[in-house]
């Protein structure tokens, strides 16, 4: 399953990748690869944002702009103004995680 | 059995706090290097002794799950229980580990970690339980509670580096949002290794020398994963919106120009009640467990078309879904898929495949014709009462 086309946030850098293969460990989608000793991107439509890669690359030659794909967390932010959070760390909170 | 001591934590969340039934087991009695308080408490009922190790003696977890933990597996699935289901971290055994043992990283929501002790049968291993708030590792790490600065804090305050002599520590694949690996071994000396997905294949992961295959990498989202998500879907959207519901369309079905009528009031209101319902068993139950077969990637259209068709096969199935004349049914068929399009949309907070970027894109596009469609749904049932007043 994918899904929205084209809309992640995630960017690769080649000039920093180093091919050490981080991302493909850590990367619940299989959206890279290592080819001719560095990183390429598999499918940008299976990436999910999570943020593991780019925490975890040594050279920092990912970003992405990772947070909670809930969308009562982005209703919540939209109407409060703040981060969106799913209010999960609340005791009763009827959370989305 | 050596006497240990459960002491609560400082912070956050411990055994205590869970709402389930105390084990009337034994008391234990200490050597817990991060216990704060000196508050006892009873044993949990899967502790069966402790292990001495150079750094005090640790707990030792049983592999086994008895029926009682499956129960509350259940109820984590349906209710708010799941809130309150933790466990104190810190520094836990499975088996006769010594110091050349693996140490698995887990959370402390019960939940995951039952699902990894009953997957290591035989196994001699450490867990290293992180203080997440009762939350599990892929949703703490997205929140960054199960996070480099928190594994460093646990690594330290278990005296890890005591326990074992490899430098090493296994975290769940799914971890890996909330921990900076490189972070962790400047910080602590522990190499940070990512382990499989699901706790099913640790056995085979360690086994095979801490290699993990493609598959074991991967998440899936298959229709077992979708249909226990489905009761947490199906719960709040009951609470949250349908008694609200309820009500409005049973006050706007029994008033009358005398008063409200309740006779009136209820058989008026029965058809859009019972489409309220079904538009909440479409959204919550029906999308996300036909998923992959519904057309269109975006949430908000699939939760829509389902809507749209139930509510069509409703209507054919019976009159009494079927309201009558010029104005209910075109409320009938705005309303309801819209808002089993909105009880699907916040299905995307529990799938494994759903990204922040893509959720906004979809809320900016379906907000204003939700809000646009409830208001136009509310004039056309002040227009139909006024017609039934014979005012119009």
């Amino acid at each position: 399953m994918k899904y929205l086309h084209n809309v992640t946030s995630l960017q690769l850098s080649l000039r920093k990748c180093t091919g050490c293969g981080t991302c493909i460990d850590v990367c619940p989608h299989r959206v890279f690869s290592i080819e001719g000793r560095k990183a390429v991107i598999l499918d940008r439509d299976r990436c999910m944002e999570c943020g593991a890669c780019a925490m975890n690359c040594p050279s920092g030659a990912l970003s992405v702009d990772k947070g909670v794909g809930c969308a009562a967390a982005l209703i919540n932010s939209m109407i409060t103004g703040g981060e969106p959070t799913c209010g999960c760390e609340k005791s009763g909170a009827d959370g989305c995680c | 059995m050596a006497e240990l001591k459960f002491l609560s934590a400082a912070e956050g969340k411990s055994e205590a706090t869970c709402s389930c039934p105390k084990p009337t087991g034994h008391r234990i009695s200490s050597g817990q290097p991060e216990a704060h308080q000196a508050e006892v408490e009873t044993v949990p009922h899967w502790v069966t002794g402790t292990i001495a190790t150079p750094a005090g003696l640790v707990p030792v977890v049983s592999p086994a799950l008895t029926r009682a933990d499956l129960w509350r597996h259940v109820r984590c699935r349906v209710s708010s229980f799941r809130d309150a289901f933790a466990l104190r971290p810190g520094l836990y055994a499975v088996g006769a580990p010594d110091s050349t043992s693996e140490v698995l990283v887990s959370a402390n929501y019960r939940l995951s970690f039952d699902h990894l002790r009953r997957e290591l049968q035989g196994m001699h291993v450490w867990i290293l339980v992180l203080d997440t708030k009762g939350i599990n590792v892929w949703c703490a790490a997205g929140k960054g509670t199960f996070g480099t600065d928190e594994l460093v804090r646990r690594i330290s305050a278990s005296h890890l580096d005591r326990v074992v002599e490899h430098r090493r520590v296994i975290v769940p694949q799914l971890g890996a949002p909330g921990i900076a690996g490189l972070r962790v071994k400047r910080a602590t000396g522990f190499r940070v290794q990512y382990g499989p997905v699901h706790a099913r294949d640790i056995r085979p992961y360690i086994e095979a020398g801490c290699q993990a295959t493609p598959e074991m990498r991967t998440v899936g989202f298959s229709l077992l994963d979708r249909l226990v998500l489905t009761p947490m879907e199906i719960n709040p959207a009951m609470k949250k919106y349908f008694p609200f519901y309820a009500a409005v369309i049973l006050a706007a079905f029994g008033l009358q120009p005398t008063g409200i009528i309740f006779s009136s009031a209820l058989s008026g209101s029965l058809p859009f009640l019972l489409l309220g319902l079904l538009s909440v068993v479409a959204g919550a139950f029906l999308t996300p467990l036909l998923l992959p077969l519904i057309p269109l990637r975006s949430f908000a259209v699939k939760g829509w078309i389902v809507g749209l068709v139930s509510v069509f096969v409703a209507a054919q199935a019976s009159p009494l879904l079927n309201p009558a004349g010029a104005i209910l049914p075109v409320i009938t068929y705005l309303f309801f898929p819209l808002a089993s399009s909105y009880i699907a949309l916040q299905f995307t907070g529990a799938t494994t495949f759903t990204g922040m970027s893509g959720v906004r894109k979809e809320l900016r596009i379906a907000i204003p014709i939700y809000v646009s469609s409830t208001v136009i749904s509310i004039v056309l049932l002040l227009v139909y009462k006024l017609g039934e007043w014979g005012i119009l």
